[in-house]
C-alpha cells in the first residue's frame, strides 16, 4: 500500500515521518513516499499535500499536471488530506488573495478559504484544539488559512472563533493547522484509518 | 478567541515556519515591483532590502536595515512571507521589523555589523530569524541564540557559487565527523565554540589589567554563564550529531546566480535557495526567477535543467572571489 506525500515543496519530510510512526502504530504494511513523480502518484491508495506555499505548490502540480491525477484519484474515493497550503489547494474556492495571485485551485472540497486569515507569522499561535472524531490535540497555527464558508456535505471537525480550521467531506480531509510539526500522531492516524 | 489559551512565538512555531520554506526560492527584492516578479515566479518569499548586495558592493558606506516605508509597501504587494534584513547585533532594527509585521529578520553580514561582541538574543523575539554560517560552529552559535533557519555566507553580492559551495561542504563534512568523536570530545568541541562568547568580559579585564581566566560561572553575554552556553552548545551538537543535519533548515546562500547553481546547491544538500543580486542583474528577471525555481525542484533531474537554462539570457556579471582583499569579503563579519 503506497501513501504518498506530495514533494515539490514545503514540510513534506514531516509529514513522511509522522505517516511512517502512525504506520507502525496501527501495524499498517505501507510505503510511505515523498514523490513529485506522476506515475508513482497514479500507484497511490492515499495522498497528502503538506503544508509550504500554496502559490508556489500550486503553480508547481498545475505545471505539472499533477493535478489532474490528484483530482482524478480523489473522484474515485482515493482518501486525500491537506494540511495548511494543502487546505487551500484542495478548496473550490479562494479569497481575494488566492484570486489575486491567480493561484489555481485543485476544488475537492465545496468549502471557501480566507488565506492569512489569523494574520502574518507575529500572530502565528499554537493551541489545544478538540478535533471531532480525534480528540485533544496541541495544534500549530503558522500564517494559516482558515475556512470560512462550507457547504452542507462537509463535516466540520475544528474551529477557532468564527473560523473552520478541521474538516471532512467524504474521502477528503483538511487542517489549517500542521499536525506533521506534533509529536502526537492521532492526525495521521486518523487519515491512514481511512484508507 | 480566548487569548490566554494561545501561545505565541514559541521554538516549535519559529523552526516550524522555515520547513514551510522547504524546496524553496526566496528572492531578493528591493520594491513592491520586484516582490510581484518573484510571487508570480514560485518564491516562497522575498527578501526586502534597500539595495540588492551586488549594489551594496559597488556602493560602498555603512549598509542598514532597509526604510520601513519600502518594506510595508513589499508586505501590502504580495501575499508571500516577507523577510528583511537587519545589522548583525542590531537588536532595535529586529524590533522595529517586528513591529512592522516582517515574518523573518534576516541578521546579515551582508550589512554591516552593528555589534563586533555579540548577535541578537533571537529567543527574545516572536518573529523566527535566518543568520548565515561558513562552519558548523558559526552555524551551532546561531542556532542556540535562537536561528530557526541557517543559510551558508556564501559571498553575496558576487554571482560566484564558490563559496557556498565551500560553506556548504564544511558544515556537512563537520556534521558527519561528529560521530567520530565520542561524547567527551563534543564537549571540549562545545567548549571551544563558545570561546568567541567571551571577548567583551576578556576585553574588560584586560583594560582592567585584571589577570583571571574566564570560568563557568561568569555571565558573558545577556544572561547566560559560560557553562550555559557550553551546556547548551553541547546538546545541540548532540542532536545535530544523532540526526546528521542541522536542527533548524538550512538554506543555501550568496553567490547563487543560475538555475544549475541553485540546483547544485540543492544536490550538496541544502534545503531550499536564497537568491540575491542573481536574479534582478540578470538581463531577465522574471525569466531567470521562474527558472531558478524550477530548477530547485527538479535539482535531481539534468533534462529538466538543460531545457530551463536555455536561452535565459544573461546571468549577472559576477565576481572572482580569490582576487576579493580580505577587506572586501562580506563573509567574515560576525562569527
Amino acid at each position: 500500500m503506497r501513501v504518498s506525500v506530495i514533494g515539490f515543496q514545503g514540510d513534506v519530510e514531516e509529514h513522511v515521518i509522522a505517516l511512517n510512526k502512525s504506520a507502525n502504530r496501527l501495524h499498517l504494511d505501507c510505503e510511505i513516499l515523498a514523490t513529485r513523480k506522476a506515475d508513482e502518484i497514479e500507484e497511490s491508495e492515499a495522498i497528502v499535500i503538506p503544508g509550504g506555499e500554496s502559490t508556489t505548490i500550486s503553480r508547481l502540480i498545475f505545471g505539472d499536471k499533477i493535478s489532474d491525477i490528484i483530482i482524478r484519484l480523489a473522484n474515485e474515493g482515493v482518501p486525500v488530506m491537506g494540511t495548511c497550503a494543502g487546505l487551500i489547494l484542495l478548496a473550490r474556492e479562494g479569497d481575494e488573495q488566492v484570486e489575486k495571485t491567480d493561484t489555481q485551485l485543485l476544488g475537492l472540497m465545496d468549502v471557501r478559504v480566507k488565506r492569512n486569515a489569523f494574520g502574518r507569522q507575529r500572530e502565528s499561535f499554537q493551541t489545544r484544539l478538540n478535533i471531532k472524531g480525534i480528540g485533544e490535540f496541541d495544534a500549530v497555527f503558522i500564517r494559516a488559512p482558515a475556512i470560512t464558508e462550507a457547504e452542507n456535505g462537509v463535516d466540520v471537525l475544528a474551529t477557532v472563533d468564527e473560523y473552520v480550521v478541521a474538516a471532512k467531506q467524504d474521502n477528503i480531509l483538511a487542517f489549517a493547522f500542521h499536525p506533521e510539526l506534533a509529536d502526537d500522531t492521532k492526525v495521521h492516524e486518523y487519515f491512514l484509518r481511512m484508507i | 478567541m480566548e487569548l490566554e489559551k494561545l501561545k505565541f512565538g514559541t521554538e516549535l512555531i519559529k523552526r516550524g515556519f522555515a520547513k514551510m520554506q522547504k524546496g524553496g526560492v526566496i528572492m531578493d527584492v528591493t520594491n513592491a515591483e520586484q516582490a510581484g516578479v518573484a510571487e508570480d515566479a514560485g518564491a516562497v518569499a522575498v527578501m526586502a532590502l534597500h539595495k540588492v548586495p551586488a549594489d551594496i558592493r559597488q556602493t560602498g558606506g555603512v549598509a542598514r536595515m532597509a526604510d520601513p516605508k519600502k518594506i510595508k509597501e513589499i508586505i501590502d504587494a504580495v501575499t508571500i512571507p516577507v523577510m528583511a534584513k537587519i545589522r548583525i547585533g542590531h537588536v532595535t532594527e529586529a524590533q522595529a521589523l517586528e513591529a512592522l509585521g516582517v515574518d523573518m529578520v534576516d541578521e546579515s553580514e551582508v550589512l554591516t555589523p552593528a555589534d563586533v561582541f555579540f548577535h541578537v538574543d533571537k529567543r527574545k523575539f516572536v518573529i523566527p530569524f535566518v543568520c548565515g554560517a561558513r562552519s558548523l560552529g558559526e552555524a551551532t552559535r546561531r542556532i542556540w541564540e535562537g536561528a530557526a533557519m541557517i543559510r551558508t555566507k556564501g559571498e553575496a553580492g558576487t554571482g560566484n557559487v564558490v563559496e557556498a559551495v565551500r560553506h556548504m561542504r564544511l558544515i556537512n563534512r563537520s556534521i558527519a565527523n561528529l560521530k567520530e568523536i565520542d561524547e567527551d570530545g563534543i564537549h571540549k568541541v562545545a567548549e571551544h565554540y563558545a570561546g568567541s562568547y567571551v571577548k567583551l568580559l576578556g576585553d574588560i579585564r584586560e583594560e582592567a589589567g585584571i589577570n583571571r581566566e574566564i570560568t563557568q560561572k561568569d555571565v558573558v553575554f545577556e544572561e547566560y554563564t559560560f557553562e550555559d552556553i557550553v551546556e547548551g552548545l553541547y546538546r545541540e551538537l548532540l542532536e545535530i550529531r544523532d540526526i546528521q543535519r542541522l536542527t533548524v533548515v538550512n538554506f543555501a546562500a550568496g553567490g547563487v546566480a543560475t538555475p544549475a547553481d541553485a540546483a547544485f546547491m540543492m544536490q550538496l544538500g541544502a534545503d531550499g535557495v536564497f537568491v540575491g543580486s542573481g536574479i534582478f542583474k540578470s538581463s531577465n528577471p522574471a525569466d531567470f526567477a521562474s527558472a531558478i525555481v524550477e530548477a530547485v525542484h527538479h535539482y535531481d533531474e539534468p533534462e529538466v535543467i538543460a531545457e530551463i537554462s536555455k536561452g535565459i539570457g544573461e546571468a549577472m556579471k559576477g565576481l572572482d572571489v580569490f582576487l576579493l582583499s580580505e577587506d572586501e569579503k562580506l563573509q567574515t563579519r560576525g562569527v
